[in-house]
């Protein structure tokens, strides 16, 4: 646990440093919010019917922006082998490295989730929901992206393929956390959907750092 | 044990697998091309027509074997990817690079056959509640994904088990998406005809199963065949390949 | 005699290129071999081969867990060297106290930048902190990927001074290098 806490800290402390740069998936989430809510014309029932799908969407796409530079760093200026090589368990620091991914990514985004709703027009029984199933959707988000992120470290512009990898395993979640939310704000179910939510982060959060430590040790064999 | 262990060691070596599969594709080939014209021609011209749908329901002796074979594929692909994480087994991502293209090309061929079905039967080119149709769409994007991944990294040996990773992430994927896709796909159930029944008399079924064996057999005729290439390409500066380019020049 | 390296007919290619072949190497406490070769040979490969970081090669390799020091500094250029340094102890699964990081730092000449970024620092500094977390970490063999690199003489006469003190205290250093090098008691040329 020692390993995991060291690089949690490590990754929040290098987060502190570079805020603008932490913080700028969250700004392109709130952008593209308001983006939305200009191009349906502000149509409150329009808008809160779509709103649930539309906020998974862009959650999703913002995730991408977090997820790319994940691993770049590191790559880059060396540290990332060092990980692998001086770590008894490689496997610790990179739990508490996606860890704090998602705490930087995941969890701002389920906080300010009542805001960016209201603005989209959700009605306010759909609002709790809503956090609710980002908390439990958003961990499987970052784990799977980190996997893609492993993938495409050492690839030039990987960014654009990062997207092309890991939006097709994401459309469980986007299924599912859509539906929750609906499902919950109308009150006909959706509380099965939260389980689904939940079972695949606790799935992910399980074998995800596997592949990650694969992809990275393969990862650095090309560099 | 002993002797699965000799065959196991024996995959492993590109001189003998690339010999003893040539008398496999050849008669995968073969069969392929008799079950599929049989298949084809007995589901088009001698089977009975559908009572709602007419003649248009012909297309599933093609849609189907298509896209029955593109999931088959899938797995297959998810399995090479196993093997080569575990063992390295070099043989594995020679079946990978193989696989990959015959699988988009039929999940391609899965996806406009069901949307040539589709114009006829619901009015629309694409349906989002049919779930096959959809999961196909996402095996798709797998597909595209592994042959991007492949295509973006220089070394071919890091590339191969890149590949692998993600294959295996997606085959985990794989049962969680299509069972994703078809609970959202009865909760929008707005046509009342699915694709996806499939209880019809044996007059109709029985070409369609001739067309699968036909299509699972072409689909091994053609991995054979790519396997077999890129193994010529790989060892092409060894002994064994130089001998074999003497003999096809002299036979010349 | 601790053997930390043992090395029979290792061979690598890079793609259809050979790099080296059939190459013979026994690595035993005190010793210090200098990698040498022309560029593109191997020499770096074959320290990353040793390291673990490279898995596709043909023949019989067993090496100890090590301390390496690649191209790359592996310094964050956001940390402090200190926050660099402690992550580095923690990291190999100790721990460092500031007086622990002031003489790894001071067996450099680098005290005064334990609080200066990592990015604030010139490359021959950068070299000079990377090279000081090796006695942090506690591991008997040492692989130094060019330690030279960005060096004034007098940084080059410490990681000298450096490395026969590692040697001489029984631990083992592979270094790949251009020059001859004043401590090596072995070459290993790869290219020949």
């Amino acid at each position: 646990m020692g390993l995991v806490r060291l690089q949690f800290q490590r990754e929040w402390r290098l987060l502190a440093r570079a805020r603008s740069e932490a913080l700028n998936p969250l700004v392109f989430l709130i952008m593209t919010v308001t983006l939305f809510a200009l191009a349906l014309d502000g149509q409150a029932q329009a808008l809160s019917r779509y709103a649930a799908g539309i906020f998974w969407v862009l959650v999703l796409l913002s995730s991408l922006l977090s997820l790319d530079g994940m691993f770049r760093r590191d790559f880059e200026d060396g540290s990332l082998e060092q990980i692998l090589l001086l770590a008894e368990v490689p496997f610790l620091p990179i739990i508490g490295k996606m860890l704090a991914q998602w705490a930087a990514t995941g969890l701002p985004v389920v906080l300010m989730s009542p805001l960016l709703g209201t603005v989209l027009q959700l009605p306010p029984e759909a609002l709790g929901p809503l956090a609710g199933a980002l908390l439990v959707g958003t961990p499987t988000v970052s784990m799977l992206g980190a996997v893609g992120a492993a993938l495409v470290v050492g690839v030039r512009r990987g960014g654009a393929l990062l997207g092309l990898l890991v939006l097709p395993l994401y459309i469980p979640v986007l299924i599912f956390g859509t539906a929750a939310v609906n499902g919950l704000a109308a009150g006909t179910g959706g509380v099965a959907q939260i389980y689904w939510l939940a079972a695949m982060s606790v799935l992910a959060v399980t074998l995800a750092p596997f592949a990650v430590h694969a992809a990275l040790k393969i990862s650095l064999e090309n560099g | 044990m002993n002797g699965l262990k000799t065959l196991w060691h024996r995959l492993g070596s590109p001189r003998w697998f690339y010999q003893m599969m040539k008398p496999w594709q050849t008669g995968l080939g073969f069969v392929a091309l008799v079950a599929l014209l049989v298949g084809t021609v007995w589901g088009l011209a001698f089977a009975p027509e559908d009572y709602q749908q007419g003649n248009s329901f012909r297309i599933i002796y093609v849609h189907v074997p298509m896209v029955v074979l593109a999931q088959s594929a899938y797995m297959m692909l998810g399995s090479a990817g196993f093997v080569l994480l575990v063992w390295r087994m070099k043989m594995a991502d020679v079946a990978m690079v193989a696989i990959v293209p015959v699988g988009m090309t039929v999940t391609a061929i899965g996806l406009f056959s069901g949307a040539v079905w589709g114009r006829p039967t619901w009015g629309t080119w694409w349906e989002w509640t049919d779930a096959r149709l959809v999961s196909t769409l996402v095996l798709l994007f797998l597909y595209v994904g592994l042959y991007a991944l492949r295509e973006a990294i220089p070394r071919a040996e890091s590339a191969g088990r890149a590949c692998a990773v993600l294959a295996v992430v997606g085959l985990i994927n794989i049962p969680i998406i299509k069972y994703s896709v078809e609970w959202w796909t009865t909760l929008h159930q707005g046509a009342t005809f699915t694709a996806t029944r499939m209880s019809m008399p044996i007059e109709m079924a029985a070409p369609l199963i001739v067309n699968i064996i036909g299509a699972y057999c072409l689909f091994g005729y053609l991995v054979l065949l790519n396997m077999r290439t890129e193994l010529l390409r790989r060892e092409r500066d060894t002994k064994w390949v130089g001998a074999l380019r003497t003999e096809v020049i002299d036979g010349v | 005699m601790t053997v930390f390296v043992s090395i029979q007919g290792l061979s690598v290619s890079r793609g259809r290129n050979r790099l080296f072949e059939g190459l013979d190497l026994t690595l035993s406490a005190g010793d210090c071999v200098e990698v040498r070769g022309a560029n593109g040979t191997g020499k770096s490969t074959l320290l990353r081969c040793i390291a673990g970081l490279y898995q596709d090669f043909q023949g019989e390799l067993t090496a100890e867990p090590c301390a390496y020091l690649g191209h790359n500094d592996g310094l964050s250029a956001l940390l402090t060297v200190e926050e660099n340094l402690r992550w580095y102890a923690g990291l190999s699964g100790g721990s460092a106290s500031s007086k622990d990081i002031a003489a790894a730092l001071a067996t450099l000449e680098a005290s005064h930048l334990v609080r200066r970024q990592a990015r604030a620092l010139s490359a021959g500094q950068h070299r000079r902190v990377a090279l000081a977390r090796l006695p942090l970490l506690g591991h008997k063999l040492w692989l130094l990927d060019e330690p030279y690199t960005a060096l004034d003489d007098a940084g080059t006469a410490l990681v000298d001074g450096l490395i026969r003190d590692h040697c001489a205290s029984g631990g083992a250093v592979m270094a790949a290098t251009h020059a001859d090098m004043s401590v090596s008691t072995a070459q290993c040329w790869v290219d020949r």
